[in-house]
């Protein structure tokens, strides 16, 4: 028989993906597993494995052709017996509508005939929590997936499984519907064109970058805050240990981390800046994941630092590290791209004193760490000058929910939490 | 690098901190003198740094206790030694009423930095008087802090940054680890291990087990004969007794969703309880399993006949039969 493999979904909030290249081509045999082509989403390349074994049959998307989650890509003669096929037709008729055209996962089509005895003898299955939780959050028929725990009970790991797995899920309820205007699409004429210009489309990353800073300016409406603050003491700290760190971490010390430091603790005490505004709702985030900027050529990647406020100075600096050099030998995976909570963007590093930052949608803030740089500054006594190191902070916030009051009560955490930096802190 | 095991790893921190801090003294019953401890865990100690800083005190441990505060409170530190953690009790008043509070009643003038090491645990043949934990006793006391190394390293790092500390710190040490675990150490390098942080010994997405003291051991070898059937177990050791880490714990809690609890002590009224509740407070919606405790019966501690002995205390076949069924549920 004839089975239509359609487009896994390739990391949460990811919805379409573009064919990067066909591993296969028709009349090869594929084993279910195998690589069949490699797929760019937004900023990551991925390879798609084969759902099933079987004979390509036909490829239904070229090359460079961007589709959306669940398209059918690739026809596979498939030598199915007749079981396989009566559990199929099981599957058609028990699936919500989204799915009845495409072909059931493996794990599904095991669901069906494996469905445990137990269960049916009890007044109905009880769910843990976490199970009960996701099953709500997804949206998902637990008889559709098949339990592995104690007399077939549903596990948490088996539901993860089955989301990870199933190739076109329903978005999660969290997910804000997509209702503003992607950038819009090069036009064929283009405006103020001069003879001697040259025109050349833009990769699909500088193009995703695109659709989301439009999508963000778009919808938040931006408010921005700038305070200043005197770090004297953090590049005395920093000078005393950056040979020694060096030498034994085998990488620089550099300020940045110390800054993510800063806005970790000051995000435990400020969870409204930590949070999202999406449909009138306000989802706080209990998580503080950072997402930092980091720029490969013409790319910007933002990669996540998980849990930073559990880190140390060094455990940030490690991750900064290991995320970077991910980013820039290819290595970055969707996983080190998503549960970004707040951002913060080391713009100092391109010699900036001041910029208004556009908020990483749908983060609620994103704070803008500037250069540091000598000053003129008067004395406590206010008698004498001493020269001391400035930096400045930028905030850029969703003015629908976040006012000046928040906004100036975490600057000046971030700020106190600065001051702990001084010559003797503890790196480890 | 040099192998050595717990006890010497007590002693180097001991050693490496009567070198820095002239201020530091260290004493108790058998601490000086060429014994150096009934478990020689100052052994050698005395004769390096004279009696004066490394001495044997009175058979009273509420003196103990009390001289040591009472050289906190002058500007010193101490490393006060109960013999065993059974002994402590005449102490208690001036460990939670005295040390405990001082920063608290003096708005942070004066200080108590003391050490109180105390050798806890059965399985020696020691009865009652020389197996019990006692950690329960001295659990949520604002002010005095409740550690326990598992781990050899910890030994050395965790007793140094207690000894730095300015805090009392209740140290406890499993007698049975003093001699069963050993780990390369280089006798050069600084440890200074976080007195506050528990710790991630092992990476797992099945189940999550914490632990501390011998019990951690017991855990440990079970996740490696349970990674051979494929179940991959997150193990943590929560070190830090009181206050307890809340973070790494519940991120621990909400990885796997099925979380066990394993002390030698007995189950009820103990840290497992408190550590119970942290999880439930913070991670419930992640749960997938009733938090579970093993841990001692609750009875007195310890019997002395062998066979009873070996009921009394967890063993290392239940850790590994609990592990396994949790993972299954």
């Amino acid at each position: 028989m004839q089975k239509e493999m359609t487009m896994p979904r390739l990391g949460e909030s990811v919805t379409e993906g573009t064919i990067v290249e066909w591993l296969v081509k028709v009349g090869d045999q594929v084993a279910e597993y195998d690589p069949i082509c490699e797929v760019q989403t937004v900023k990551v390349v991925a390879e798609v494995p084969a759902s099933f074994s079987g004979t390509v049959k036909e490829i239904l998307v070229p090359v460079d052709e961007t589709v959306s989650v669940g398209t059918p890509i690739v026809v596979m003669e498939t030598e199915a017996d007749a079981d396989a096929d009566a559990s199929d037709d099981d599957q058609t008729t028990t699936t919500p509508a989204p799915t009845t055209t495409q072909t059931p996962a493996t794990a599904a089509t095991t669901a069906a005939e494996s469905t445990p005895a137990a269960e049916t003898t009890t007044a109905g299955p009880r769910f843990s929590p976490a199970v009960a939780t996701l099953l709500s959050k997804y949206q998902l028929d637990p008889n559709q997936i098949t339990g592995t725990g104690h007399q077939g009970r549903l596990t948490r790991k088996d539901v993860e499984n089955f989301v990870a797995q199933r190739s076109q899920p329903q978005a999660p309820q969290s997910t804000p519907a997509k209702t503003v205007a992607q950038a819009k699409p090069v036009q064929s004429g283009l405006m103020g064109r001069l003879a001697t210009d040259t025109v050349q489309p833009a990769s699909s990353i500088r193009k995703a970058i695109a659709d989301h800073m439009v999508q963000s300016k778009a919808e938040i409406p931006h408010g921005w805050m700038m305070v200043e603050q005197d770090v004297s003491d953090l590049v005395k700290l920093r000078q005393s240990e950056k040979a020694k760190f060096q030498q034994l971490e085998g990488y620089k010390l550099t300020y940045f981390p110390f800054f993510v430091k800063a806005v970790a603790q000051a995000l435990v005490k400020h969870p409204r800046i930590n949070s999202s505004w999406q449909n009138n709702q306000i989802l706080t985030h209990h998580e503080i994941n950072i997402s930092i900027a980091v720029a490969k050529g013409d790319e910007l990647y933002v990669p996540v630092i998980k849990h930073a406020d559990n880190l140390s100075v060094k455990g940030i600096a490690s991750e900064i590290t290991r995320l970077a050099n991910a980013v820039r030998t290819g290595k970055i995976t969707a996983d080190d791209m998503q549960g970004g909570t707040f951002t913060v963007n080391n713009t100092g590093s391109f010699g900036s004193v001041a910029s208004m930052g556009i908020i990483n949608y749908p983060q609620a803030a994103i704070i803008q760490i500037e250069s540091i740089r000598k000053e003129l500054k008067p004395t406590p006594d206010g008698l004498g000058f001493k020269i001391a190191d400035m930096v400045n902070l930028s905030l850029s916030v969703d003015h629908r929910l976040l006012d000046g009051v928040a906004a100036g009560g975490f600057l000046k955490d971030v700020k106190a939490n600065l001051m702990q930096f001084k010559p003797g802190f503890e790196l480890y | 690098m040099a192998e050595i095991d717990y006890l010497q790893a007590l002693n180097q921190a001991m050693d490496e901190e009567l070198a820095r801090d002239e201020t530091l003294t260290i004493f108790g019953e058998d601490v000086g003198g060429v014994k150096g401890g009934v478990f020689n865990a100052t052994q050698g100690l005395a004769q390096k740094y004279g009696d004066e800083r490394v001495f044997n005190s009175p058979l009273s441990e509420a003196e103990i206790a009390g001289l040591a505060i009472g050289l906190g409170v002058t500007g010193h530190h101490a490393v006060a030694e109960f013999q065993f953690a059974d002994y402590i009790l005449p102490a208690t008043n001036q460990i939670i009423s005295e040390a405990s509070r001082m920063r608290y009643r003096t708005q942070g003038d004066w200080t108590a930095p003391v050490v109180f090491r105390a050798p806890y645990g059965g399985g020696v043949g020691g009865g009652f008087y020389h197996s019990q934990s006692t950690e329960k006793v001295f659990m949520g006391q604002p002010g005095l802090r409740i550690v326990t190394p598992s781990t050899v390293r910890d030994a050395k790092g965790l007793l140094k940054s207690a000894i730095r500390c300015e805090d009392p710190v209740l140290f406890y040490e499993h007698k049975r680890l003093y001699h069963s675990i050993k780990a390369d150490i280089d006798p050069d390098e600084e440890i200074l291990t976080p007195i506050d942080k528990a710790q991630v010994l092992r990476e797992g997405d099945d189940l999550t087990v914490m632990s501390y003291g011998m019990t951690l051991q017991y855990v440990l070898q079970a996740a490696e004969a349970l990674a051979k059937k494929g179940i991959s177990t997150e193990v943590v050791d929560i070190r830090s007794l009181y206050p307890l880490d809340k973070a790494t714990i519940v991120a621990a809690a909400k990885k796997t969703g099925k979380v066990l609890l394993v002390n030698e002590d007995n189950q009820q009224g103990g840290i497992l309880g408190e550590i119970s509740a942290i999880i439930n407070e913070s991670a419930l919606f992640d749960l997938d399993a009733p938090i579970q405790r093993l841990a001692g019966p609750d009875t007195p501690a310890m019997p002395y006949a062998k066979n009873l002995e070996k009921a009394f205390l967890v063993q290392p076949d239940d850790v590994q039969a609990v592990m396994e069924k949790l993972a299954q549920f």
